[in-house]
């Protein structure tokens, strides 16, 4: 049980825990009979509760504004469409009571009085569980589905998302606290001066006038910010509460944490105040074996045979549909003119990705679709609920991480057996809460 | 033949002083909640939530200052949604604009209050005229609102080359939403394990907008919602936002203050569309004692209550009889704006119901588990499903 290993679970640095929503990506397995709906509500409200049974953080939905495409069609193998994001929170803040809902929201499509009213309404709707996952797009085959359409330079990105997130922070302070006084006696609803002006004048916007919300209870949502470049950190250090990282592996990710940490000084900021959560998946098994079986029939189950050619495809940037997915890698050169995929995150260098892949498929024997399986994401914990919680845990004490988002592949009950098996485990490790001590999310992520 | 009946909720209820006789929470969601479970016990088709993209006023344009009346406002599709799960028929009709707000994220919005509502959802399609609201944006310039209804000539906006503007860019917006809608075929979702398709791309269609104001491709990310569209619903006063309800809406709120003029608004609305339903609106008091209330709020208030729609002042039975006379007028639907929350609402969703039962103009239960069920409005056939 390693009991022994157990420090007081005062002093043990505890455990942040989200649960990923698994709908629009590559890893959800819908072809699985346990699969269910991506868009009923039941689905959501069914992990959602899941997540707050095991007293998770916050509960966490990702965001893509464009069916993604690939050679000019679009892409038909995973699954795909998802409701707004926001919308759907709001309505799970009234089937669950303590867990946080972060929501992704696009600062490029977004205007920042609208989205930060939007924001407030969620933050007061649950009582001060709202979170916003803050991105950007430089892109402008999503922004063909909007009013001005244009897309930013790289460079701008961060730039107009510290303006978005600076202007939408004076909305949020612009009412006092006590701006309502709601007195039936003295005929006061607000206070002489509650409601302040909002007067910004910047690069990417101009803002005159007054906030239509109160302050919410968490005063303003929390930030969570995905990212990984230098500007991303950086930005992350500055403006965020939470960093969504894909550094899951140990050393990795300790170096990752050292370095976002370090950043904070600069801003004032203390290493407590922003929270380092990799977005990992996990296979579970009885035994070692099984736990590894396990991971291998997922895997499977995510790259299909059409999947690791579509794969191929987004690398080699032309058609390979001829290709036998069981046979090995074509003798064909990529070619490097123009990508083929769109709406998804490119793959940056595909003449050396493509030569890193053929000698790994040479070296190890590997067929097209043994390749993919082997390149494209591997579960980051694979055991036993025991091993499981036992990595999550020196994850943590280690300073790999401060706590990991959950990516389950099966929608909606991929969390069940985390939730029943793994959580009871980190409590009895004395580095999991045995319930909420908070009300907010705030509360719950100790950044209050 | 049952009666329309829908109540528009905003604030503490339609007079600016009510909030001082109830003093409601009208930033926590518990109050919201019993609203709507009162006006679904009484059986009512739906309610609306008002919404604006700026702070209550008195004035046309512009910030008022006054510290006595409610100022602020949650969004108005997240209040809608945040109902959904703790009611099971009456439709939730927000209010969003076509102005600011992209289409394309009204039509997702609007579409996944129908997915979490298993079929309740509308939306009240309002454009915003606001110089002050525009500020908020920094896009548009928009000159003042009140030097346009000051303009010698009177207040017919229909002329004015801004307000034509705001209503040819409200009517690309809901025609973006439609489409959007109708963008994902019903059964685009195959899950054919052998081909390892998810969907059908065949059955997910671009909707290639391209207008004046802005363009769109499409398709939308959200699967096409259980009502196929979501209603579509618009307050109108004057030719030119009828002809906008007329070619967009499937719901139009119209205000007359007479049977007589009923008739004649009745008359235009058909003279443009024969198919879009047609709402009264009617702010009221009710109860033995209504005028009486009325009239102490506007005492607090320090002024009398102006609506745009008529101001009742009666008992249930009294409603009930401007109702029917106003329904032979052609009116099928009412939106009344309840003067005081709860208080009018209670007497709506329990007195005025019970009135109509009465005379056989209401429903004893519902009968439908969609919105446009409830409205008797059939689910669309998508524009783009091949015609087989």
């Amino acid at each position: 049980m390693g009991r022994t290993a157990r420090a007081g679970p005062m002093t043990r640095k505890q455990v942040h825990l989200a649960a990923h929503f698994p709908g629009v990506n590559n890893t959800t397995v819908w072809a699985d009979p346990r699969s269910g709906s991506q868009i009923d509500f039941a689905s959501f409200v069914d992990l959602a509760r899941t997540a707050e049974r095991g007293k998770f953080d916050f509960f966490f939905l990702a965001e893509g504004l464009r069916l993604r495409e690939l050679k000019g069609r679009i892409h038909d193998l995973d699954v795909v469409g998802r409701p707004e994001a926001l919308t759907v929170l709001s309505a799970l803040a009234a089937v669950t009571d303590r867990l946080g809902l972060g929501g992704t929201v696009n600062a490029t499509f977004n205007e920042p009085y609208e989205l930060a009213r939007r924001l407030s309404t969620l933050d007061h709707l649950s009582e001060g569980r709202a979170a916003w996952n803050v991105v950007t797009t430089s892109d402008a085959f999503t922004g063909e589905n909007f009013r001005r359409g244009g897309f930013l330079d790289r460079a701008d990105r961060y730039k107009r998302a510290a303006e978005f997130l600076r202007l939408a922070r004076e909305l949020w302070d612009s009412w006092q606290p006590d701006a309502i006084a709601a007195d039936p006696e003295t005929g006061t609803f607000v206070r002489p001066g509650g409601i302040g002006t909002v007067e910004h004048s910047g690069e990417h916007f101009t803002v005159q006038g007054r906030f239509t919300l109160p302050r919410s209870p968490q005063g303003r949502p929390v930030i969570i910010q995905a990212g990984d470049s230098g500007e991303g950190r950086e930005f992350a250090a500055a403006h965020a509460d939470v960093i969504f990282t894909p550094h899951g592996r140990l050393e990795d990710g300790q170096r990752f944490y050292a370095d976002v940490k370090r950043r904070l000084g600069k801003y004032g900021r203390e290493p407590h105040q922003l929270k380092i959560m990799p977005g990992v998946t996990f296979a579970l098994g009885d035994t070692e074996e099984e736990a590894a079986e396990n991971a291998a029939v997922i895997r499977r189950q995510q790259v299909g045979p059409q999947t690791a050619i579509a794969f191929l495809e987004q690398v080699w940037g032309r058609d390979m549909s001829a290709y036998d997915p069981e046979g090995s890698l074509p003798d064909v050169e990529p070619d490097l003119s123009e990508g083929v995929s769109q709406g998804r995150v490119p793959i940056k260098d595909r003449a050396a990705t493509a030569a890193k892949w053929r000698a790994l498929a040479e070296e190890k024997g590997l067929t097209i679709r043994e390749l993919v399986i082997e390149v494209t994401g591997r579960q980051t914990f694979i055991g036993t609920p025991e091993t499981v919680a036992r990595l999550i845990d020196e994850h943590v004490q280690a300073d790999a991480a401060d706590g990991f988002i959950l990516v389950p592949h099966l929608t909606p009950g991929g969390l069940d057996e985390f939730a029943d098996r793994v959580v009871p485990l980190l409590q009895e490790r004395g580095a999991f809460r045995a319930d909420y001590t908070g009300t907010t999310l705030r509360d719950h992520l100790e950044l209050a | 033949m049952t009666l329309h009946l829908a109540v528009a909720l905003d604030a503490a209820g339609w007079h600016p002083a009510a909030w001082r006789e109830s003093s409601p929470a009208v930033f926590s969601a518990g109050y919201w909640a019993a609203l709507v479970a009162e006006a679904e016990r009484g059986l009512l088709d739906f309610v609306t939530i008002e919404d604006a993209l700026g702070p209550q006023s008195t004035l046309p344009d512009g910030f008022d200052d006054r510290t006595d009346q409610v100022r602020g406002r949650f969004d108005a599709v997240l209040l809608a949604a945040r109902l959904a799960p703790l009611t099971t028929r009456i439709g939730l009709v927000p209010t969003a604009t076509t102005t600011h707000t992209e289409p394309f994220h009204v039509a997702i919005g609007i579409a996944t209050l129908d997915h979490v509502s298993g079929g309740r959802a509308g939306w009240r399609a309002q454009v915003s005229p606001r110089a002050a609201e525009a500020r908020h944006f920094g896009r548009k310039e928009f000159p003042p609102l009140d030097q346009i209804l000051n303009r010698p000539g009177g207040v017919d906006l229909s002329t004015d080359p801004h307000v034509r503007d705001l209503f040819a860019e409200a009517a690309d917006a809901v025609e973006v939403a439609r489409r959007l809608w109708d963008s994902w075929g019903d059964d685009a979702e195959i899950r054919d394990v052998a081909t390892g398709r998810f969907i059908d791309r065949d059955k997910l269609h671009y909707i290639d907008f391209a207008g004046r104001f802005f363009s769109v491709k499409g398709p939308s990310i959200t699967p096409r919602p259980p009502q196929g569209q979501p209603v579509v619903t618009a307050l109108a006063h004057a030719r030119l936002p009828y002809e906008f309800a007329a070619g967009g809406a499937d719901v139009v709120y119209v205000t007359p203050h007479s049977a007589e003029q009923a008739r004649a608004i009745v008359e235009e609305v058909r003279g443009l569309s024969g198919d879009v339903k047609i709402f009264a609106d009617l702010l009221v008091f009710l109860g033995e004692d209504a005028a009486r209330r009325k009239a102490r709020l506007d005492e607090l208030d320090g002024t009398e209550l102006v609506s745009d729609a008529a101001i009742f002042t009666g008992t249930a039975g009294e409603l009930a009889d401007v109702l029917l006379e106003w329904r032979r007028a052609g009116i099928q639907g009412f939106r009344l704006r309840p003067g005081a929350l709860p208080y009018d609402l209670t007497q709506i969703a329990q007195g005025l119901t019970a009135e109509l039962r009465g005379r056989g103009a209401f429903r004893h239960a519902y009968e439908a588990a969609t919105l446009r069920g409830l409205l008797g409005l059939p689910r669309p056939v998508s524009r783009f499903a091949e015609v087989s």
